[in-house]
């Protein structure tokens, strides 16, 4: 998010799903759509079986791709260059909406240098495609307006992945794409309530509503609302805090809701940091992985026991309600929170999820302003919603009119995975979610039905390379990395290419954060989950 | 340019070129009966249910198929429509198993609806019986092929709602089936298990094996609430009873999902009832979690967070929040580590 931020000036999905089946162009780069958001996916393919055309950039042949018109198959990690490609073929061909330019940006000179050093030979070569096919999309891109750009995790989880998501937006101010319907810049969020942990300024650098902590007039209006002194300086990202847990410096971690033992970067490292910290508290629906290393364990009300709101990939507010209620003594998150302030020595009046809301969120966050439970009955309000009166924004940046002024180009350069093929590991894995299962299955393993449509990890791998391993599709393979190694099933199949192994996280046995690598892009802490070197044998 | 207009039962009504029949109907409020329509998809015009009179036309007209036209009289509900209709549901009727006593869809059936509103008592046609038996095998969907009336309406919304393509008509005839391709159960054929299918079944053909025997639908509380799972924020209908969610659907013309939902939002909520659920505060002691009330965890971490605040100062505390849980939970932590324990150490997996 902090790419968009820094190019549009808000780093959320610029546009929304009304928006995806009648976008007359859908360039989807780095996302699995039919598995990982199923639901955005099917409208895609609404659109191209209305005449719409797809184009899919990914490594692997996904189910989006089999509906695309053009499949570009990327080599893992060469976003940045295949988009500066792109790039230098728009501008070379003049094919760059240059009044769209001249009006709403800046920075398009250095961009124009820059794309210049890549030219389609070059370009090609680093993403592994032909030249005519890097040529042919760029005209093709060019030829519909406004085109819509749709990316997930496999741009953003690299240690280049900021320079990922700026390069999709570099191209779409290019085309002058950005500010209107139907097109845009759309990271896909991967879970239900990523954007609104965001919103609400569950980050080190920013208050709710993305008032920044470092800025002293936000500072002071939120000591006014709370009654107390704030800290001045940023705080710790989370790659961060387990630095301080390995130095000694961070003493004690709340952890709520995430099961970090089996979803961070080489889960050994992690988990030998959740033990070595003093305290852990931690919030959850059910025993996990992580909560084996707690001090203290709070039983939390799930999903449909309690009341709220989530925000989803297109900022839009909807109501989550209480079907049922907790078992036991479980209890909803907030009150947790609330019975420790109390207890040390703070009195908050907010007594229901309607109070926090209505009451603190809306008033404190401008963009929120004008969203109140009242108005969320239906189909909920998009972000910015600034008073009561406000409809909410379905696109962002309307006509090229972006959130910080001018929209900002970034001239970019390429930089490889951080851990790359070698003689030792000469395999590149790459890793995602399945259609079945989500995350670390503490959801879906519980769900009736699913466990038996996935019940285990597999190593998804090409035919090239299972036959020259002499493995079959079934067979059990030992997969390595510097890190760890599992044992799993082998998959042999068609949509992985030659060179990679392809796995998920939701299983603890055969957890491909065994093996990932706890590299992190400098500026966002994304850890590179999408590239590490790994090497495959028979089991 | 002014509108064309057509009569509708005596009315004139305005309507835009590509509307069908059945379309303008809905926008005046005239309840045309249907079985097969779907919107969004292309019309079929398979159950015949829906038919009108056109003056002028040959026979009756399938009203979800025609096209609108200009200066076009139409009635929807002569003794003429209503017998055709009539006549079709009682052939429906009799082309299959449709016993409703021992029906999962009992209460919440359209063919049921419909045989009420059109008084039919007895069935005057001796059908078919069952030809293909009910699969079973997979864990999530029953088909009952015994109640299927081949409305299509499970085809249109595999193939163009969710473009899934896994579903199409076999064989012919009174042999005629939804089959998935080389007619082989969903588990083994391209089936995703979106449950589209299940949703727009009109009758008791599709049904969630999960749901079986935890109540009929008038028994059901329908609570609206937002998918749990991915970033799209799929809008969803709870069915309650008891204290327990029996299954879950779509909401129908609701953004963003447009009544969609994929396996994870339909089938991935019983967790929550699941026994091994967190049911009290636990404590660690020599290395073993123990029950504990809440004024005792809560005191615990307090006095806890108070000494570590004290002795390494505010900083050496730090929380990750939950991109899961609701917006209020992640605010209050965050507020809680700000406001009061005093540091800005406080991040989420936004990275993940």
């Amino acid at each position: 998010m902090a790419g968009l931020a820094a190019s549009f000036g808000s780093g959320a999905m610029t546009n929304s799903f009304a928006d995806f089946d009648r976008a007359k162009l859908i360039f989807v780069i780095g996302s699995n759509t039919t598995e990982a958001h199923p639901v955005a996916g099917a409208l895609i393919k609404r659109a191209v079986m209305k005449g719409s055309q797809l184009i899919v950039a990914d490594p692997r042949y996904t189910g989006i791709a089999e509906h695309a018109q053009t499949y570009i198959p990327l080599k893992v990690g060469s976003d940045v260059a295949f988009i500066n490609g792109l790039m230098h073929v728009i501008i070379k061909e003049g094919l760059q909406d240059q009044a769209y330019i001249d009006a709403h940006t800046t920075g398009f000179k250095e961009l124009k240098a820059k794309v210049a050093e890549y030219p389609p030979k070059k370009a090609a070569r680093i993403a592994g495609i032909s030249e005519d096919l890097l040529i042919e999309t760029a005209r093709k891109l060019a030829s519909v307006k406004p085109a819509m750009l749709v990316y997930t995790l496999g741009i953003t989880e690299h240690t280049c992945g900021v320079n990922n998501v700026r390069s999709t937006a570099n191209l779409q101010m290019l085309l002058g794409n950005v500010g209107f319907d139907c097109g845009g810049v759309n990271p896909l969020r991967g879970q239900n309530n990523v954007q609104g942990a965001c919103d609400m300024g569950a980050l080190p650098n920013v208050y709710p509503g993305y008032q920044k902590v470092e800025d002293k007039a936000a500072r002071e209006k939120f000591e006014n609302a709370w009654s107390v002194k704030l800290p001045k300086k940023n705080g710790l990202m989370m790659p961060q805090m387990f630095e301080g847990i390995a130095d000694g410096s961070l003493k004690a971690l709340w952890i709520f809701g995430e099961n970090l033992a089996n979803t961070e970067p080489d889960i050994r490292h992690v988990e030998h940091c959740l033990e070595s910290v003093d305290f852990l508290i931690c919030n959850d629906i059910f025993p996990t992985e992580t909560t084996r290393f707690a001090d203290v364990i709070f039983p939390a009300a799930a999903w449909s026991e309690d009341d709220g709101t989530f925000s989803n990939s297109e900022r839009r507010v909807s109501r989550v309600r209480k079907a049922v209620d907790p078992p036991g003594e479980a209890k909803p998150n907030w009150w947790i929170f609330r019975e420790v302030a109390k207890r040390l020595g703070q009195e908050w009046k907010s007594k229901s999820a309607k109070d926090i809301w209505d009451k603190e969120v809306s008033q404190l966050a401008p963009a929120l302003g004008g969203i109140k439970y009242s108005r969320l009955e239906d189909d909920g309000l998009q972000w910015p919603c600034p008073d009561l009166k406000h409809p909410g924004t379905a696109c962002l940046h309307k006509d090229g009119c972006f959130t910080c002024g001018l929209g900002n180009f970034q001239a970019l350069d390429w930089t490889p995975p951080a851990e790359v093929p070698d003689k030792k590991y000469p395999l590149v894995l790459s890793t995602g979610r399945r259609l079945y299962h989500y995350h670390t299955r503490t959801q879906t393993g519980r769900s009736g039905g699913l466990n038996d449509l996935l019940g285990e990890e597999t190593a998804d791998i090409s035919l090239a390379d299972a036959a020259q391993l002499g493995v079959a599709d079934g067979d059990m393979v030992r997969v390595s990395s510097r890190r760890g190694q599992v044992v799993v099933k082998a998959k042999v199949t068609r949509q992985v290419p030659r060179g990679m192994v392809w796995m998920a996280f939701h299983f603890r046995e055969g957890n491909a954060n065994w093996l990932t690598n706890p590299v992190y892009d400098p500026i966002s802490l994304t850890a590179e989950y999408k590239a590490c070197a790994v090497k495959v044998e028979k089991a | 340019m002014s509108k064309p207009t057509l009569s509708l039962d005596g009315k004139l009504a305005e309507f835009s070129p590509g509307q069908t029949i059945l379309d303008v109907a809905r926008e005046q409020g005239i309840d045309i009966p249907t079985l097969c329509y779907l919107k969004d998809a292309t019309p079929t015009g398979a159950c015949r249910i829906c038919l009108v009179e056109v003056k002028g036309a040959r026979t009756l007209v399938a009203s979800c198929a025609m096209p609108a036209g200009n200066g076009m009289v139409v009635q929807t509900d002569t003794p003429e429509v209503r017998k055709s209709r009539r006549l079709n549901i009682e052939l429906l009727l009799a082309s299959g198993n449709h016993n409703c006593l021992t029906c999962e869809k009992n209460g919440d059936c359209k063919l049921q609806a419909l045989a009420y509103a059109y008084g039919i008592t007895d069935i005057r046609f001796s059908g078919q019986t069952q030809q293909y038996p009910a699969e079973t095998d997979n864990p999530l969907i029953v088909r009952d092929f015994s109640r299927c009336i081949l409305c299509g309406r499970c085809v249109q919304a595999c193939n163009e709602l969710q473009v899934n393509q896994a579903i199409g008509y076999g064989y012919r005839g009174a042999k005629a089936k939804i089959v998935t391709t080389g007619d082989r159960p969903y588990n083994d054929s391209d089936c995703v298990f979106c449950g589209q299918c299940v949703q727009v079944c009109p009758v008791g053909a599709l049904t969630e094996k999960k749901a079986k025997g935890l109540g009929r639908s008038y028994e059901m509380t329908k609570i609206r609430t937002t998918c749990p799972y991915c970033g799209v924020g799929c809008q969803m209908w709870l069915h309650v009873k008891d204290g327990r969610i029996a299954k879950v659907t779509a909401v129908e013309d609701a953004q963003p999902n447009r009544g969609m939902l994929c396996v994870k939002g339909r089938f991935g909520y019983d967790f929550i009832h699941s026994p091994e659920r967190l049911t009290t505060p636990l404590i660690k002691e020599d290395g073993e979690f123990r029950q504990a009330s809440w004024d005792e965890a809560l005191n615990l971490v307090a006095t806890r967070l108070k000494a570590i605040k004290k002795k390494h100062g505010a900083d050496a505390i730090a929380g990750v929040s939950c991109a899961r849980s609701i917006n209020e939970d992640s605010y209050n932590m965050q507020k809680l580590f700000r406001g009061v324990i005093g540091t800005n150490n406080i991040d989420h997996c936004a990275r993940t």
